[in-house]
């Protein structure tokens, strides 16, 4: 379980994050949402480590990340996956060294024990025999899968992904919520996904912490998100009028 | 930000670079892939340069020694001269600063902005000392042989253009460059060389590494990092050559 606590991020006097409190856990995709400049990848940069908070805690599973030693630090590393807006793919090396990258660098296992794991992270993500492709001959929806199995290769205790569907047309972006939701279930992995995507809260937003102004404006689950008068959560997830029509449907339905 | 500032920012990073590197395999082999990468694909243009400038130096000099008294094996040594003191060990890094500064700048800088860095970070691993030490221990390990070598092409090329244009004889250039060998020159070229290389790897992959934006600031920064570093090759090759040679 990731515990927030009463977090604050600054960038000199521009104040980002003013005071979130949250918790996420595990087997639970967690979505946060908000409009574009409410903190939303500060926040989950400073989850990952890559900000350090000027005030308050995240602890992960009882364990405050700042207060790790080093090679406390290292292991936590080591339980943390990455998903990144651009897949953030190493360009220069085939889709079996990327996801084998991280055996490589923090195991002993031998290169036969590599290769097993990394053909079994691929074919979870559905992209068997395209091991010694570059990333530059996939798709945007195969790089997505190749990110999110490098993410994985680990079996990390906690995953993050910063908007996974960016670029995706409709149909890969819901193979790619799918994919994540039951790699979450059934790994029991901490996943907090940073997204603008509705469909993506409508279809795997088991929890939803809507930001707004650095502050958690609103927390529930993509249930909680059709019956909510939440002035500010209604005006930007159901900005279209597409998701209007939904939430009618759905209030006049449960009448 | 201001020049003092950068000049921090850049030891603060070199303090990152030179730890020690966290698998030693993956290091020795990412060591070997910047060895060709930066030293043997520089190659090539090094050894054309060095022959066709060793030449020219040859050909100028015949062409300037008009008097009948000064002998002809004065060709020789200065053409041997110009190129251990200076066109190898100088000219040739300043090359090298367009060549490799370049793509170091632009390759760790599409890291950066492609998010690839903060993947290494995320990881918990020290993305300085794993993208910028194999480059630092490969030109400061590779480069004097590349040195050396574009000495032994330029002087060769200008032995070859006296005898095309029988400006002069092989024999008097042969002669020239044994005469008053001071091996010493040797030894400040190879110092200049390890300097060099050491500031071609690290200021362009400071350029690189803090870049900020997108593809754009990756092209200025390419510039800025050959701009830079040639000023700091030409400084360099001052201070040095105050320190050792007077």
């Amino acid at each position: 379980m990731i515990e927030v606590n009463n977090l604050h991020k600054g960038f000199g006097d521009v104040k980002v994050l003013n005071g979130i409190t949250t918790k996420f856990y595990p087997g639970k995709t967690s979505l946060i949402i908000g409009q574009s400049g409410s903190g939303k990848t500060v926040f989950l940069k400073s989850l990952i480590g890559l900000h350090a908070p000027e005030e308050g805690f995240i602890s992960f599973d009882g364990r405050i990340n700042t207060n790790f030693t080093t090679e406390e630090k290292r292991q936590w590393r080591q339980e943390i996956g990455m998903v990144f807006q651009g897949s953030a793919l190493f360009d220069s090396q085939t889709v079996e060294e990327n996801v084998m990258f991280p055996l490589k660098m923090f195991t002993k296992k031998t290169q036969a024990e590599r290769l097993e794991r990394v053909n079994f992270v691929l074919k979870r993500v559905n992209l068997e025999n395209s091991n010694k492709k570059l990333p530059a001959e996939l798709s945007g929806g195969m790089q997505k899968r190749v990110a999110i199995a490098r993410a994985i290769v680990m079996n990390p205790k906690y995953l993050f992904c910063d908007e996974p569907n960016s670029g995706l047309d409709p149909q890969t972006a819901i193979v790619i919520d799918n994919l994540i939701k039951e790699i979450t279930e059934e790994y029991n992995i901490t996943t907090v996904i940073n997204t603008h995507d509705m469909n993506s809260v409508m279809e795997i937003g088991e929890k939803i912490i809507f930001l707004k102004n650095g502050l958690k404006a609103w927390e529930g689950s993509n249930e909680d998100i059709f019956k909510t008068d939440n002035e500010a959560v209604v005006d930007f997830v159901y900005s279209s009028n597409l998701f209007k029509k939904v939430r009618e449907a759905y209030l006049n339905e449960t009448k | 930000m201001n020049y003092i500032e950068h000049v921090g920012k850049y030891f603060l990073m070199l303090l990152q670079v030179f730890k020690k590197p966290q698998k030693g395999r993956f290091f020795y082999e990412s060591l070997l892939k910047e060895i060709e990468e930066l030293g043997l694909k520089s190659l090539g243009i090094i050894m054309f340069i060095s022959f066709f400038i060793g030449g020219v130096i040859a050909l100028q000099t015949a062409l300037n020694l008009e008097s009948p008294f000064i002998p002809k094996s004065l060709i020789g040594f200065a053409a041997k001269r110009s190129i251990i003191l200076e066109f190898a060990p100088t000219f040739c890094s300043i090359i090298l600063a367009g060549k490799v500064g370049s793509y170091i700048t632009s390759s760790i800088g599409t890291m950066r902005v492609t998010e690839q860095i903060d993947a290494l970070e995320v990881m918990g691993i020290n993305s300085l000392n794993h993208l910028v030490l194999p480059k630092v221990i490969a030109t400061v390990f590779f480069y004097p042989f590349l040195i050396a070598l574009s000495m032994v092409v330029g002087i060769f090329g200008g032995w070859i253009a006296g005898v095309l244009t029988g400006l002069f004889s092989g024999i008097d250039y042969i002669d020239g460059l044994q005469t008053d060998f001071n091996p010493f020159l040797i030894k400040y070229a190879m110092i200049k060389t390890l300097v060099f290389a050491f500031l071609i790897a690290t200021v362009p992959s400071y350029h690189g590494y803090y870049v900020k934006g997108g593809s754009i600031a990756v092209g200025k920064a390419s510039t800025q990092s050959v701009v830079w570093t040639t000023i700091l090759i030409v400084i360099a090759n001052y201070l040095l050559t105050q320190m050792l040679l007077t």
